[in-house]
Protein backbone atom coordinates (compact mmCIF):
# COMPACT_ATOMS: atom_id res chain seq x y z
CA UNK A 1 0.00 0.00 0.00
CA UNK A 2 1.29 3.18 -0.99
CA UNK A 3 0.57 6.38 1.16
CA UNK A 4 3.18 8.39 -0.70
CA UNK A 5 0.98 9.77 -3.33
CA UNK A 6 -2.53 10.37 -1.49
CA UNK A 7 -0.39 12.36 0.96
CA UNK A 8 1.34 14.52 -1.41
CA UNK A 9 -2.15 15.60 -3.13
CA UNK A 10 -3.25 16.57 0.13
CA UNK A 11 -5.62 13.77 1.26
CA UNK A 12 -6.07 14.41 5.08
CA UNK A 13 -7.40 11.12 5.97
CA UNK A 14 -4.67 9.19 4.97
CA UNK A 15 -2.39 11.88 6.73
CA UNK A 16 -4.22 10.82 9.57
CA UNK A 17 -4.04 6.99 9.42
CA UNK A 18 -0.32 7.43 8.27
CA UNK A 19 -0.02 9.67 11.77
CA UNK A 20 -1.52 6.63 13.64
CA UNK A 21 0.75 3.74 11.99
CA UNK A 22 4.00 6.01 12.62
CA UNK A 23 3.32 6.47 16.28
CA UNK A 24 2.82 2.25 16.58
CA UNK A 25 5.66 2.01 14.54
CA UNK A 26 3.95 -0.58 12.57
CA UNK A 27 5.74 -1.95 9.56
CA UNK A 28 4.33 -0.29 6.51
CA UNK A 29 5.10 2.78 8.43
CA UNK A 30 9.05 3.07 8.11
CA UNK A 31 8.19 2.13 4.64
CA UNK A 32 6.48 5.12 4.22
CA UNK A 33 8.96 6.98 5.86
CA UNK A 34 11.70 5.89 3.64
CA UNK A 35 9.01 6.84 0.75
CA UNK A 36 8.56 10.29 2.39
CA UNK A 37 11.75 11.20 3.26
CA UNK A 38 13.16 13.23 0.21
CA UNK A 39 9.80 15.21 0.92
CA UNK A 40 10.95 16.68 3.56
CA UNK A 41 13.26 19.44 5.35
CA UNK A 42 11.49 22.18 4.05
CA UNK A 43 8.88 23.06 7.02
CA UNK A 44 10.12 26.02 9.86
CA UNK A 45 9.73 23.91 13.12
CA UNK A 46 8.86 25.75 16.24
CA UNK A 47 9.15 24.11 19.37
CA UNK A 48 7.18 25.69 22.33
CA UNK A 49 7.86 24.45 25.72
CA UNK A 50 7.82 25.18 29.75
CA UNK A 51 5.97 24.56 32.37
CA UNK A 52 2.43 23.57 33.08
CA UNK A 53 -0.37 26.36 32.81
CA UNK A 54 1.74 29.07 31.74
CA UNK A 55 -0.43 28.60 28.73
CA UNK A 56 1.12 26.95 26.16
CA UNK A 57 -1.81 25.61 24.17
CA UNK A 58 -3.28 29.21 24.11
CA UNK A 59 -0.22 30.66 22.88
CA UNK A 60 0.20 27.87 19.86
CA UNK A 61 -3.75 28.26 19.45
CA UNK A 62 -2.95 32.01 18.74
CA UNK A 63 0.20 31.39 16.85
CA UNK A 64 -1.37 29.21 14.02
CA UNK A 65 -4.00 31.49 13.92
CA UNK A 66 -1.87 34.37 13.37
CA UNK A 67 -0.02 32.00 10.61
CA UNK A 68 -3.09 31.17 8.73
CA UNK A 69 -4.18 35.13 8.72
CA UNK A 70 -0.37 36.83 8.26
CA UNK A 71 1.05 33.95 6.15
CA UNK A 72 -1.41 31.85 5.18
CA UNK A 73 0.95 29.24 5.50
CA UNK A 74 -0.01 25.91 6.29
CA UNK A 75 0.34 24.95 10.05
CA UNK A 76 0.44 21.47 11.46
CA UNK A 77 0.34 20.89 15.64
CA UNK A 78 1.92 18.07 17.19
CA UNK A 79 0.48 18.49 21.08
CA UNK A 80 2.31 16.00 23.35
CA UNK A 81 0.58 15.23 26.81
CA UNK A 82 2.12 12.88 29.41
CA UNK A 83 0.86 9.45 29.71
CA UNK A 84 -0.11 7.64 33.03
CA UNK A 85 3.27 5.81 34.16
CA UNK A 86 0.84 3.30 35.79
CA UNK A 87 -1.66 2.12 33.05
CA UNK A 88 -0.52 3.81 30.02
CA UNK A 89 -3.49 5.61 29.18
CA UNK A 90 -3.49 9.23 28.90
CA UNK A 91 -5.94 12.63 28.51
CA UNK A 92 -5.00 14.91 25.84
CA UNK A 93 -6.51 17.97 26.17
CA UNK A 94 -4.63 20.68 24.40
CA UNK A 95 -7.39 20.46 21.68
CA UNK A 96 -9.59 22.32 24.34
CA UNK A 97 -7.59 25.25 24.11
CA UNK A 98 -7.33 25.32 20.05
CA UNK A 99 -10.76 25.73 19.19
CA UNK A 100 -10.65 28.43 16.95
CA UNK A 101 -8.83 26.55 14.55
CA UNK A 102 -11.82 24.55 13.74
CA UNK A 103 -12.81 24.35 10.37
CA UNK A 104 -9.69 25.56 9.01
CA UNK A 105 -8.52 23.15 5.96
CA UNK A 106 -5.09 24.40 6.61
CA UNK A 107 -4.59 23.53 10.09
CA UNK A 108 -4.05 20.08 11.18
CA UNK A 109 -3.64 18.77 14.94
CA UNK A 110 -3.10 16.00 16.11
CA UNK A 111 -2.48 15.07 20.28
CA UNK A 112 0.13 12.75 20.91
CA UNK A 113 0.96 10.51 24.24
CA UNK A 114 4.48 10.96 25.18
CA UNK A 115 4.03 7.13 26.09
CA UNK A 116 6.75 6.86 28.40
CA UNK A 117 9.36 9.62 26.91
CA UNK A 118 10.80 11.49 29.67
CA UNK A 119 12.13 14.35 27.48
CA UNK A 120 9.03 16.54 26.83
CA UNK A 121 8.03 14.72 23.78
CA UNK A 122 7.67 10.93 22.79
CA UNK A 123 9.63 9.12 21.16
CA UNK A 124 7.76 9.40 17.70
CA UNK A 125 7.50 13.26 17.64
CA UNK A 126 10.03 13.23 15.13
CA UNK A 127 9.05 10.72 12.97
CA UNK A 128 5.22 12.58 13.11
CA UNK A 129 6.84 15.87 12.27
CA UNK A 130 8.69 14.18 9.07
CA UNK A 131 5.00 12.99 7.60
CA UNK A 132 3.75 16.61 7.92
CA UNK A 133 6.51 18.14 6.77
CA UNK A 134 6.12 15.73 3.68
CA UNK A 135 2.58 16.86 3.32
CA UNK A 136 3.07 20.17 3.09
CA UNK A 137 2.69 21.87 6.18
CA UNK A 138 5.29 24.68 6.09
CA UNK A 139 5.16 25.46 9.89
CA UNK A 140 5.15 22.82 12.03
CA UNK A 141 4.71 23.58 16.10
CA UNK A 142 5.40 20.64 18.55
CA UNK A 143 4.24 21.69 22.17
CA UNK A 144 5.36 19.45 24.95
CA UNK A 145 4.23 18.38 27.66
CA UNK A 146 4.21 20.93 30.78
CA UNK A 147 7.80 20.85 31.09
CA UNK A 148 9.98 20.93 34.48
CA UNK A 149 13.72 21.99 34.13
CA UNK A 150 14.95 19.37 32.01
CA UNK A 151 12.84 18.53 29.51
CA UNK A 152 14.82 19.73 26.74
CA UNK A 153 14.54 17.16 23.27
CA UNK A 154 12.36 19.40 21.98
CA UNK A 155 15.17 21.85 21.15
CA UNK A 156 17.57 19.16 19.31
CA UNK A 157 14.11 18.69 17.40
CA UNK A 158 12.89 21.90 16.42
CA UNK A 159 14.88 24.98 14.22
CA UNK A 160 13.25 27.58 16.73
CA UNK A 161 12.95 27.30 20.57
CA UNK A 162 10.13 29.05 22.66
CA UNK A 163 10.07 29.16 25.98
CA UNK A 164 6.86 30.08 27.95
CA UNK A 165 7.26 31.51 31.14
CA UNK A 166 4.53 33.33 33.25
CA UNK A 167 4.88 35.90 36.10
CA UNK A 168 5.45 34.40 39.67
CA UNK A 169 6.93 31.28 39.06
CA UNK A 170 10.47 31.44 40.62
CA UNK A 171 13.45 33.60 41.01
CA UNK A 172 16.59 34.88 39.84
CA UNK A 173 17.98 31.40 40.76
CA UNK A 174 15.59 29.26 39.07
CA UNK A 175 16.71 31.74 36.13
CA UNK A 176 20.34 30.94 35.87
CA UNK A 177 19.59 27.13 36.31
CA UNK A 178 20.72 25.07 33.27
CA UNK A 179 18.01 23.24 31.20
CA UNK A 180 15.00 24.99 29.57
CA UNK A 181 16.10 28.35 29.86
CA UNK A 182 19.15 27.80 28.06
CA UNK A 183 17.39 26.22 25.21
CA UNK A 184 15.14 28.89 24.56
CA UNK A 185 15.97 31.14 21.00
CA UNK A 186 12.99 33.17 21.80
CA UNK A 187 11.45 33.92 25.41
CA UNK A 188 7.85 34.24 25.81
CA UNK A 189 6.63 36.03 28.77
CA UNK A 190 3.03 35.01 28.99
CA UNK A 191 0.04 35.90 30.92
CA UNK A 192 1.75 39.70 30.56
CA UNK A 193 -1.51 41.33 32.36
CA UNK A 194 -0.60 39.72 35.82
CA UNK A 195 1.04 41.40 38.30
CA UNK A 196 4.64 40.43 38.71
CA UNK A 197 5.22 41.01 34.96
CA UNK A 198 8.06 43.56 35.33
CA UNK A 199 10.33 41.12 38.43
CA UNK A 200 9.80 38.46 35.71
CA UNK A 201 11.43 40.31 32.90
CA UNK A 202 14.04 41.84 35.01
CA UNK A 203 14.89 38.84 35.85
CA UNK A 204 14.92 36.61 32.85
CA UNK A 205 16.89 39.31 31.14
CA UNK A 206 19.52 39.77 33.87
CA UNK A 207 19.87 36.13 33.68
CA UNK A 208 20.34 36.83 29.96
CA UNK A 209 22.62 38.91 30.20
CA UNK A 210 24.73 36.76 32.63
CA UNK A 211 25.04 34.25 29.77
CA UNK A 212 25.55 36.91 27.32
CA UNK A 213 28.25 35.60 24.31
CA UNK A 214 30.23 38.61 24.07
CA UNK A 215 32.64 40.06 26.12
CA UNK A 216 30.76 42.07 29.32
CA UNK A 217 31.99 44.17 32.40
CA UNK A 218 29.78 43.97 35.28
CA UNK A 219 29.75 46.79 38.62
CA UNK A 220 29.45 45.53 41.39
CA UNK A 221 30.09 46.92 44.36
CA UNK A 222 31.62 49.96 42.68
CA UNK A 223 34.11 48.09 41.21
CA UNK A 224 34.10 45.96 37.70
CA UNK A 225 33.57 42.56 36.83
CA UNK A 226 34.79 40.89 33.50
CA UNK A 227 33.69 37.87 31.85
CA UNK A 228 35.50 37.24 28.55
CA UNK A 229 33.69 36.75 25.63
CA UNK A 230 34.13 32.64 24.51
CA UNK A 231 36.03 32.33 21.32
CA UNK A 232 33.77 31.93 18.47
CA UNK A 233 33.34 33.01 15.19
CA UNK A 234 30.15 32.27 14.43
CA UNK A 235 27.09 34.81 14.31
CA UNK A 236 25.62 35.18 17.82
CA UNK A 237 21.86 34.49 18.23
CA UNK A 238 20.28 36.70 21.69
CA UNK A 239 17.11 35.61 22.83
CA UNK A 240 14.38 37.51 22.31
CA UNK A 241 12.21 38.40 25.33
CA UNK A 242 7.73 38.80 23.85
CA UNK A 243 5.67 39.87 26.68
CA UNK A 244 2.12 38.23 25.05
CA UNK A 245 -1.44 37.98 26.46
CA UNK A 246 -2.11 34.56 24.67
CA UNK A 247 -5.90 34.48 25.59
CA UNK A 248 -6.63 37.71 23.95
CA UNK A 249 -4.12 37.50 21.09
CA UNK A 250 -1.74 40.40 22.29
CA UNK A 251 1.68 40.31 21.21
CA UNK A 252 1.52 37.18 18.97
CA UNK A 253 2.33 39.50 15.76
CA UNK A 254 5.59 40.50 17.56
CA UNK A 255 6.60 36.65 18.62
CA UNK A 256 6.18 35.94 14.77
CA UNK A 257 8.28 38.49 13.94
CA UNK A 258 10.70 37.05 16.14
CA UNK A 259 10.55 33.41 14.67
CA UNK A 260 11.34 35.06 11.00
CA UNK A 261 14.34 37.10 12.61
CA UNK A 262 15.51 33.93 14.13
CA UNK A 263 14.54 32.52 11.17
CA UNK A 264 16.93 34.29 9.28
CA UNK A 265 19.51 34.25 11.80
CA UNK A 266 19.60 30.58 10.98
CA UNK A 267 19.88 30.67 7.58
CA UNK A 268 22.63 33.24 7.65
CA UNK A 269 24.64 31.61 10.36
CA UNK A 270 24.54 28.13 9.13
CA UNK A 271 23.06 27.02 12.13
CA UNK A 272 19.68 25.75 10.37
CA UNK A 273 22.33 22.87 8.46
CA UNK A 274 24.00 22.39 11.68
CA UNK A 275 20.44 21.69 13.53
CA UNK A 276 19.38 19.17 10.83
CA UNK A 277 22.62 17.96 10.62
CA UNK A 278 22.39 16.87 14.77
CA UNK A 279 18.94 16.22 14.65
CA UNK A 280 19.49 13.37 11.87
CA UNK A 281 22.77 12.34 12.82
CA UNK A 282 20.87 11.60 16.25
CA UNK A 283 18.06 9.84 14.55
CA UNK A 284 20.11 7.88 11.99
CA UNK A 285 22.36 6.73 15.67
CA UNK A 286 18.87 5.80 17.82
CA UNK A 287 18.00 3.49 14.68
CA UNK A 288 21.55 2.19 14.69
CA UNK A 289 21.54 1.22 18.14
CA UNK A 290 17.92 -0.44 18.05
CA UNK A 291 19.62 -2.17 14.85
CA UNK A 292 22.57 -3.41 16.54
CA UNK A 293 20.60 -4.18 19.76
CA UNK A 294 18.51 -6.45 17.59
CA UNK A 295 21.46 -8.41 15.61
CA UNK A 296 23.24 -8.81 19.14
CA UNK A 297 20.22 -9.98 20.27
CA UNK A 298 19.70 -12.59 17.56
CA UNK A 299 22.99 -14.01 17.38
CA UNK A 300 23.00 -14.23 21.43
CA UNK A 301 22.12 -17.40 22.66
CA UNK A 302 18.86 -16.91 25.22
CA UNK A 303 20.16 -19.53 27.95
CA UNK A 304 23.99 -17.09 28.20
CA UNK A 305 21.98 -14.00 28.39
CA UNK A 306 20.00 -15.25 31.02
CA UNK A 307 22.42 -16.99 32.60
CA UNK A 308 25.09 -13.41 32.93
CA UNK A 309 21.73 -11.52 34.00
CA UNK A 310 20.96 -14.51 36.92
CA UNK A 311 24.55 -13.87 38.20
CA UNK A 312 23.97 -9.89 37.65
CA UNK A 313 21.32 -10.14 39.59
CA UNK A 314 22.93 -12.70 42.48
CA UNK A 315 25.17 -9.93 43.13
CA UNK A 316 28.08 -12.14 41.92
CA UNK A 317 28.52 -10.10 38.91
CA UNK A 318 28.85 -6.27 37.93
CA UNK A 319 26.52 -5.08 35.07
CA UNK A 320 30.34 -3.52 33.54
CA UNK A 321 31.54 -7.28 34.01
CA UNK A 322 28.40 -8.59 32.55
CA UNK A 323 28.54 -6.09 29.50
CA UNK A 324 32.46 -7.49 28.87
CA UNK A 325 31.33 -11.15 28.76
CA UNK A 326 28.15 -10.65 26.94
CA UNK A 327 30.44 -8.46 24.39
CA UNK A 328 32.73 -11.51 24.11
CA UNK A 329 29.57 -13.98 23.64
CA UNK A 330 30.35 -16.21 26.51
CA UNK A 331 29.08 -16.68 29.50
CA UNK A 332 31.16 -16.86 33.15
CA UNK B 1 0.02 -4.88 17.43
CA UNK B 2 1.21 -5.01 21.21
CA UNK B 3 1.47 -1.26 21.08
CA UNK B 4 -1.44 -0.20 19.44
CA UNK B 5 -3.52 1.98 21.96
CA UNK B 6 -7.57 2.88 21.57
CA UNK B 7 -7.87 5.80 21.10
CA UNK B 8 -11.23 7.73 21.93
CA UNK B 9 -12.65 11.07 21.25
CA UNK B 10 -14.15 12.30 24.08
CA UNK B 11 -16.80 15.44 22.89
CA UNK B 12 -19.72 17.48 24.55
CA UNK B 13 -21.93 18.66 21.24
CA UNK B 14 -24.79 21.04 21.90
CA UNK B 15 -25.65 23.66 24.47
CA UNK B 16 -25.13 22.49 27.89
CA UNK B 17 -22.10 23.08 30.50
CA UNK B 18 -21.90 20.32 32.16
CA UNK B 19 -19.08 18.44 31.69
CA UNK B 20 -18.77 16.01 34.89
CA UNK B 21 -20.25 12.92 33.25
CA UNK B 22 -17.35 13.27 30.13
CA UNK B 23 -15.29 13.83 32.85
CA UNK B 24 -15.58 11.28 34.60
CA UNK B 25 -15.63 8.76 31.48
CA UNK B 26 -12.48 10.02 30.15
CA UNK B 27 -10.62 9.99 33.50
CA UNK B 28 -12.35 6.40 33.40
CA UNK B 29 -10.62 5.19 30.20
CA UNK B 30 -7.29 6.67 30.46
CA UNK B 31 -7.07 4.52 33.77
CA UNK B 32 -8.11 1.52 31.43
CA UNK B 33 -5.19 2.39 29.24
CA UNK B 34 -6.39 4.11 26.46
CA UNK B 35 -5.29 7.66 25.13
CA UNK B 36 -8.76 10.23 25.61
CA UNK B 37 -8.21 12.87 23.45
CA UNK B 38 -10.85 15.45 25.32
CA UNK B 39 -12.52 18.36 23.42
CA UNK B 40 -13.83 20.67 25.91
CA UNK B 41 -17.58 22.18 25.65
CA UNK B 42 -19.73 23.37 23.04
CA UNK B 43 -18.77 21.63 20.15
CA UNK B 44 -20.70 21.57 17.08
CA UNK B 45 -21.04 18.17 14.54
CA UNK B 46 -18.29 19.78 12.12
CA UNK B 47 -15.56 20.28 15.06
CA UNK B 48 -16.30 16.99 16.41
CA UNK B 49 -15.83 15.14 12.73
CA UNK B 50 -12.96 17.26 11.83
CA UNK B 51 -11.36 16.10 15.42
CA UNK B 52 -11.74 12.81 15.07
CA UNK B 53 -10.23 12.73 11.79
CA UNK B 54 -7.37 14.64 12.69
CA UNK B 55 -6.69 11.97 15.69
CA UNK B 56 -7.55 8.88 13.46
CA UNK B 57 -9.45 7.91 16.71
CA UNK B 58 -10.91 3.96 16.77
CA UNK B 59 -13.78 5.10 18.88
CA UNK B 60 -15.98 8.75 19.61
CA UNK B 61 -17.95 9.29 22.92
CA UNK B 62 -20.66 11.76 23.05
CA UNK B 63 -21.88 13.36 26.49
CA UNK B 64 -25.39 15.05 26.01
CA UNK B 65 -27.77 16.46 28.34
CA UNK B 66 -29.61 18.90 26.87
CA UNK B 67 -31.92 16.53 24.38
CA UNK B 68 -30.91 17.53 21.17
CA UNK B 69 -29.32 13.71 20.64
CA UNK B 70 -31.94 12.98 18.03
CA UNK B 71 -30.60 15.73 16.00
CA UNK B 72 -26.84 15.69 16.55
CA UNK B 73 -26.13 12.08 16.94
CA UNK B 74 -27.66 11.74 13.48
CA UNK B 75 -25.67 14.85 12.14
CA UNK B 76 -22.30 13.14 13.60
CA UNK B 77 -23.02 9.98 12.12
CA UNK B 78 -23.03 11.49 8.01
CA UNK B 79 -19.98 13.52 8.96
CA UNK B 80 -17.81 11.27 10.20
CA UNK B 81 -18.84 8.49 7.15
CA UNK B 82 -18.72 11.43 4.70
CA UNK B 83 -15.04 11.93 5.92
CA UNK B 84 -14.25 8.04 5.10
CA UNK B 85 -14.80 7.06 8.92
CA UNK B 86 -17.18 4.44 8.60
CA UNK B 87 -15.43 2.15 10.82
CA UNK B 88 -15.44 4.79 13.82
CA UNK B 89 -17.77 3.83 16.65
CA UNK B 90 -19.99 6.40 18.27
CA UNK B 91 -21.17 6.04 21.84
CA UNK B 92 -23.61 8.38 23.68
CA UNK B 93 -23.43 9.25 27.53
CA UNK B 94 -26.32 11.50 29.04
CA UNK B 95 -29.88 11.80 29.65
CA UNK B 96 -31.85 9.89 26.32
CA UNK B 97 -35.37 8.78 26.65
CA UNK B 98 -36.08 5.24 26.53
CA UNK B 99 -38.45 5.50 23.71
CA UNK B 100 -35.13 7.12 21.50
CA UNK B 101 -32.73 4.37 22.13
CA UNK B 102 -33.78 1.94 19.42
CA UNK B 103 -33.67 5.03 16.55
CA UNK B 104 -30.41 5.78 17.50
CA UNK B 105 -29.33 2.52 17.49
CA UNK B 106 -30.79 1.96 14.14
CA UNK B 107 -28.47 4.56 12.74
CA UNK B 108 -25.59 3.07 13.94
CA UNK B 109 -25.04 4.54 17.80
CA UNK B 110 -22.92 1.67 19.18
CA UNK B 111 -23.81 2.17 22.92
CA UNK B 112 -26.07 4.48 24.95
CA UNK B 113 -25.46 5.33 28.89
CA UNK B 114 -27.56 7.12 31.06
CA UNK B 115 -26.52 8.21 34.81
CA UNK B 116 -25.60 5.55 36.89
CA UNK B 117 -23.94 3.78 34.08
CA UNK B 118 -20.87 2.23 34.95
CA UNK B 119 -17.73 2.91 33.95
CA UNK B 120 -16.52 -0.67 34.02
CA UNK B 121 -19.37 -1.32 31.58
CA UNK B 122 -18.28 1.30 29.25
CA UNK B 123 -14.69 0.14 29.10
CA UNK B 124 -15.80 -3.13 28.43
CA UNK B 125 -17.84 -2.23 25.59
CA UNK B 126 -15.55 -0.03 24.26
CA UNK B 127 -12.95 -2.97 23.85
CA UNK B 128 -15.52 -4.88 22.50
CA UNK B 129 -16.74 -3.02 19.63
CA UNK B 130 -13.54 -2.38 18.00
CA UNK B 131 -12.35 -5.96 18.28
CA UNK B 132 -11.29 -6.38 14.29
Amino acid sequence: MSFTQPLLEGNRLVLARLLTQVENDSPGARDALVELFPHTGRAHLIGVTGAPGTGKSSLVNQLALGYRRKANKKVAIVAVDPSSPFTGGAVLGDRVRMRDLSGDEGVFIRSMAARGSLGGIAQKTASLVQVFDAAGYEIIIIETVGAGQSEVDVARLAHTTIVVEAPGLGDEIQAIKAGILEIADVLVINKADRPGVENTERALRSTLELAHPTQRIFRHHGKTMEVSAPATDRDLWIPLIIKTVATEGKGIDELIEAIAKHAVHLQRSGDRAARDRARLESEMEALLQEALMNRFMEDMPHENYEEILGNVVNRNLSPYEAVKLLMNGTPK
Amino acid sequence: MTDKKIRVLVAKPGLDGHDRGAKVVARALRDAGMEVIYTGLRQTPEMIAEAALQEDVDVVGLSILSGAHMALAPRILELLKKNGQDQVKVFIGGIIPDEDMPRLKEMGITGIYGPGASTDEIIRDVREAIQP
